[in-house]
């Protein structure tokens, strides 16, 4: 995502956006005086386009479009350190979840690898009830064009007898079934 | 203390973390612990399920908690720290959006079953006195580093269990092992998490620093209570030793592996051979 | 009773909302009600002189006036009706300001609103009696508690505006925590260069009485007139006969004592006397590393005394003092960086705090002034200071700032790079707060003439690498992550209330806010008053603050005890408690929920027991009246009766 250079604010500030992230979080961005200490602690932030602060600072200032297309909310792990260090007591990692939510929403995700990996995990878990690995690797690797992912792997782990070959079917796949169902019914309201 | 538990293996437990499951079985049968498997239990949704709306994970985990109660148990134990999240998430979001929650779940939650970690079975309910008392084979002379991994011990809020940033529980536990524990800085940082597959190469630098930290301190082997942070640091330190142009070549083992050791319980029963890592070096007396 | 009845407009505050006109034609229907009308600004000096002419030619028996809020000018109209010659509590304000026309718009039910207050104003004053103050005497002698900067200030005024003075300062020396720095921001002067001349003249004053490693006990009493015990702790050696020679210090084989001077760097001998300055300048045995205290052996320190002065066989010893006033000066104590974790403070040694590197910078201090690291006693070339630990952090409980942190932080780098020409120098920060004469020129120093790199950013994270530590932090303003290997971390740790602090207050019978410092009369107004009368506060303990305001607090509180006893007797005030003995069933409930201690129980001739209310110690709080199952405990001036005159009128 391109790092604006020049705000515009009163044309850019999207306040219903700051208002939806608060709603989702459950934090109160105005809590965060930008001192860093999250983007200090984080491991991943050698691979966000956005510091998670920044990313913090851009939601303070209403930066809809900036913040849900970046790389930095799909390359957080969700590890915590954040939320365990702000001295203002704000679920940091509870924002970058509900950012993540709602790029998915809008249709913008930016590392759509990442979510097509949590797809077919998902599309396991309605199928069989459990995640079948084998399965996952193979249909990601397919699906990312990425054939040979871990590849190298393969032979220790099928000789070790750590790689199921049948995916599990759990009995109460219907239950299942009815979640996901009655999920995506709630969602679309 | 806890005689009979609620036991969630998680789906890592039926394939890649098969030897946890093992040894976690095998040691709890050992120390008096029935775990009642919740029968038919499905998985937790863990992080690709927060992708769409907590709801969707709170709810798929949530299944497990209902199960579990109807079987009148009140207390789950899962050896694998995202489904620990996932299940307490689930009573969580009971908490703040009951309607929804039961809605979408569609049968009878009550959000009163405690989720508990394995390793807060064995250090809070258990204790390390115990176990030091039942040790026949203590790993002496060996150093071994206890690597916690992010999410069992943050952030304290949720956690509620032992230090966010220096724990102690599994260092007590080795200790009891009869083997020596290093202070060891990285006890808490991410070791690079889901992202094996999509993004490898930052697997690669994040699980890279925790062995170089753990060979800084000089430690025979790294324990762990993960089975991400297992799969990360074991059956992917070959990757890791290509990727940094390193030479890594340390045994990382499960905690419960490591006690069950110390207690006699034979190898082949905790899944030793099933490490990627060769483990010989670490049993052979100093 | 003939009642005047004044309403004033108070320019448009109250005539904007509330028409005054009318409360004041209304008012003149209320039984007794002989005289009613509006004014402009009754407060004003014409304002009160409508009032007493309106007395006079009336011939008032009582007024009342519905105005702004009591707290506001109810003394400036009970002088007013006074001068014209009525008892200032037959005098009653209604609050038609701020509980009535600054609460809305609507005229008509403000309007409404001040023609009820007024009502029960005048229903009150109906029931009024006449009060009186008494004189009590006043001891013209000061407790000054805390031998910081600001007890030190606050006895030396008092002692040279001719008054005795008793100083009590519980460590074994007074200085404080002036006494451990090495330099003092914004100059850079010695601190006990500073500091030093004024501990000398604490010591030599003639009318200075010094308790040193003294603690106060127990204080009863009322302003003018209170008793303190003071509870001298065993040093097991007399101070009397030592000469502070340090003979013993060099001979005591327990070498390994914990240097509570030194901040536990370093270690001391169980005798010692704490660093060359102190005053008093005598020796004592810390029992916890004696070894004939601890274990029954030794008392070599005994036999080497020239002057025989050691004592193993002392105990504590509670004198009592009789004072006047009171001027708390009890300091502070530092966060205790051990809290946060992910510093390492308290696990890895060259982690350290900014008063551990105050006195390392120190020449009296663990290594003669030299900077060396703790672990390898190696000269440190990266050194990382990092701002606000243990302030501005809601997650430890301290949200404020501590207002000293980032110039005593740019002073250390300073003289670090001074010390150290060829170290390197950062400094981690989230904010700079330099708001005194010469501070911020003071902070540009450090970065222009010092080239002291400031980054903006918290710290994530402190972990050792090989014999270094990385500081894992942050450039907020690059946005970017920034990595240092530092040989030494210096932690500037906030402040926070003394340790003891709360238990201390309980026994002045002062508050405290919810950081445990102690509260002023008046944030803006009275900030080295309480509202226990007689007792005053001088520096940090009332709040975090630098030496100067210190200094100037200490001298503030003196001179508002010199106005106290710029008179030989003082006041009292009359609104105070009273036990009707009639009614009084002795069951002492009163007695047990008076938070001043004003009350009594006495047995009277008949052996009946019966409560009796000290009047001058009386605060009139009104709790023994909220408490008495019988009401026989009233409040002059809030009687039970003169309350419900107030409510019953608001039914009619």
């Amino acid at each position: 995502m391109q790092r604006p250079h020049v705000l515009q604010i009163q044309k850019t500030c999207d306040q219903e956006f700051i208002k939806r992230v608060e709603r989702e979080s459950g934090q109160q961005v105005s809590k965060c005086y930008q001192c860093g200490n999250c983007g200090a602690s984080c491991g991943y932030t050698f691979d966000f386009d956005f510091p998670v602060n920044q990313i913090m600072r851009l939601v303070q200032l209403g930066q809809k479009e900036t913040v849900l297309g970046s790389r930095s909310i799909w390359l957080c792990a969700n590890c915590q350190a954040c939320t365990t260090r702000c001295p203002c007591n704000i679920e940091v990692a509870r924002v970058m979840e509900a950012l993540r939510i709602m790029s998915v929403a809008e249709g913008v995700v930016s590392k759509k690898n990442i979510l097509l990996f949590y797809d077919e995990f998902l599309n396991l878990v309605r199928r069989y009830g459990r995640v079948f690995e084998t399965g996952l690797v193979a249909r990601y690797n397919i699906k990312a064009l990425k054939p040979f992912t871990d590849a190298d792997l393969g032979p220790q782990v099928l000789m070790k007898g750590k790689l199921a070959l049948k995916p599990h079917k759990i009995k109460g796949l219907k239950a299942i079934e009815e979640i996901f169902k009655r999920f995506e019914s709630h969602r679309g309201k | 203390m806890l005689k009979r538990v609620a036991y969630y293996p998680g789906c890592s437990c039926e394939g890649m973390a098969i030897e946890y499951d093992q040894s976690v079985r095998a040691l709890c049968y050992v120390l008096g612990i029935e775990l009642v498997g919740i029968p038919d239990w499905n998985c937790c949704g863990s992080t690709p399920s927060h992708s769409y709306d907590p709801l969707l994970g709170a709810a798929l985990a949530g299944r497990n908690l209902a199960i579990a109660k109807s079987q009148g148990l009140d207390v789950v134990m899962t050896p694998c720290p995202s489904c620990l999240k996932a299940l307490k998430t689930a009573n969580q979001v009971f908490r703040e959006r009951p309607s929804e929650f039961l809605d979408v779940l569609g049968m009878p939650f009550s959000g009163d079953v405690r989720a508990i970690s394995v390793l807060q079975l064995l250090y809070e309910e258990i204790g390390p006195n115990l176990i030091q008392k039942a040790v026949k084979f203590p790993f002496k002379n060996k150093k071994i580093v206890p690597y916690y991994g992010c999410l069992l011990t943050r952030p304290p809020a949720f956690a509620q269990f032992d230090d966010p940033e220096n724990p102690v529980s599994m260092d007590r536990l080795i200790e009891a092992a009869g083997a020596a524990v290093p202070d060891f800085p990285h006890k808490t940082e991410c070791c690079g998490a889901a992202l094996g597959i999509t993004q490898r190469d930052v697997v690669m630098r994040l699980t890279g620093r925790i062995l170089e930290m753990a060979r800084a301190v000089g430690a025979d082997a790294v324990a762990v209570a993960c089975p991400l942070c297992q799969q990360n640091l074991d059956l992917r330190q070959d990757q890791v030793n290509r990727a940094l142009k390193e030479n890594f070549n340390l045994p990382v083992l499960y905690i419960t592996q490591i006690i069950g050791c110390a207690l006699g319980i034979d190898r082949k029963t905790l899944g030793i051979e099933k490490l990627a890592v060769k483990t010989d070096a670490l049993f052979q007396s100093a | 009773m003939r009642i005047g009845v004044f309403i004033c407009q108070c320019g448009t505050n109250i005539a904007g909302t509330v028409d005054t006109r009318a409360v004041a034609k209304k008012a003149m229907e209320f039984p007794d009600v002989v005289f009613a009308v509006d004014y402009m600004y009754t407060c004003s000096e014409p304002g009160q002189k409508e009032i007493q002419d309106a007395i006079a030619s009336h011939r008032l028996q009582g007024v009342v006036v519905a105005a702004c809020s009591p707290r506001m000018h109810e003394a400036t109209f009970r002088r007013a009706v006074k001068k014209a010659g009525i008892n200032p509590y037959m005098f009653e304000q209604a609050n038609i300001r701020e509980h009535c026309s600054w609460i809305g718009t609507d005229r008509e039910a403000n309007t409404r609103k001040a023609i009820d207050l007024v009502r029960m104003s005048v229903e009150k004053l109906r029931c009024n009696q006449a009060l009186f103050s008494t004189q009590v005497a006043v001891n013209k002698r000061v407790l000054v508690i805390g031998g910081g900067v600001a007890g030190i200030q606050a006895a030396l005024d008092c002692s040279d505006g001719g008054l005795e003075v008793v100083m009590v300062e519980r460590e074994p020396s007074i200085g404080g925590k002036m006494a451990k720095l090495d330099k003092t921001f914004p100059t850079i002067d010695c601190s006990s260069c500073i500091l030093g001349p004024k501990m000398v003249d604490v010591a030599q004053k003639e009318n200075i009485r010094l308790y040193a490693y003294s603690e106060v006990e127990a204080i009863s009493g009322y302003i003018g007139n209170f008793k303190v015990d003071i509870r001298k702790k065993a040093t097991y050696v007399d101070w009397d006969a030592c000469t502070g020679c340090g003979e013993c210090t060099q001979k005591c084989p327990s070498k390994k004592a914990f240097d509570y001077f030194n901040e536990g760097l370093g270690t001391t001998t169980a005798i010692n006397i704490p660093f060359p300055q102190a005053i008093p300048k005598k020796a004592r045995i810390d029992s916890d590393y004696c070894r004939y205290l601890t274990g029954g052996k030794c008392r070599v320190c005994e036999k080497i005394c020239p002057v025989k002065a050691i004592r193993f066989d002392m105990k504590d010893e509670i004198v009592t003092e009789e004072v006047g006033a009171i001027i708390v000066a009890s300091g502070y104590d530092l966060f205790d960086a051990r809290v946060y974790g992910e510093y390492g403070g308290g696990r890895y040694p060259d982690v350290i705090s900014a008063m551990q590197y105050e006195r390392i910078l120190s020449a009296s201090g663990p290594y003669g002034g030299h900077i060396r690291r703790p672990s390898d006693g190696r000269e440190p070339k990266e050194i990382v200071f990092i701002s606000c630990v243990g302030s501005r952090d809601i997650s430890v409980d301290r949200p404020y700032c501590s207002g000293v942190c980032c110039m005593y932080i740019a002073k250390q780098a300073i003289m670090t790079r001074d010390h150290i020409p060829d170290s390197n120098c950062y400094v981690s920060y989230m904010d700079i707060r330099a708001p005194g004469k010469g501070y911020d020129e003071f902070i540009r120093r450090a970065q222009e003439e010092y080239g002291v790199k400031y980054i903006r950013g918290r710290v994530g994270r402190i972990y050792p690498r090989g014999d270094r530590l990385v500081v894992q932090g942050a450039d907020t303003l690059l946005g970017v992550q920034v990595e240092i290997e530092a040989d030494l971390v210096v932690l500037a740790t906030g402040v926070e209330c003394s340790a003891g602090a709360r238990p201390l207050a309980e026994k002045l019978r002062i508050s405290y806010d919810q950081h445990g410092f102690y509260m002023e009369s008046h944030p803006k107004l009275r900030p080295v008053e309480t509202n226990t009368a007689g007792v005053f506060l001088a520096g940090v303990c009332q709040g975090p603050k630098d030496i100067p305001a210190s200094v100037g607090q200490g001298s503030a509180a003196a001179s508002k005890v010199q106005a106290l006893f710029s008179r030989d007797t003082i006041e009292t005030d009359p609104q105070v408690a009273y036990v009707n003995e009639n009614m009084c069933i002795g069951c002492g409930k009163c007695e047990q929920v008076c938070p001043f201690g004003a009350i009594r129980m006495k047995t009277l001739r008949d052996g009946s027991r019966k409560s009796e209310v000290l009047e001058t110690v009386c605060q009139g709080c009104g709790l023994c009246n909220a408490t008495c199952p019988n009401k026989a405990i009233q409040l002059r001036h809030s009687t039970d009766d003169q309350i419900l005159a107030e409510i019953n009128t608001l039914f009619d």
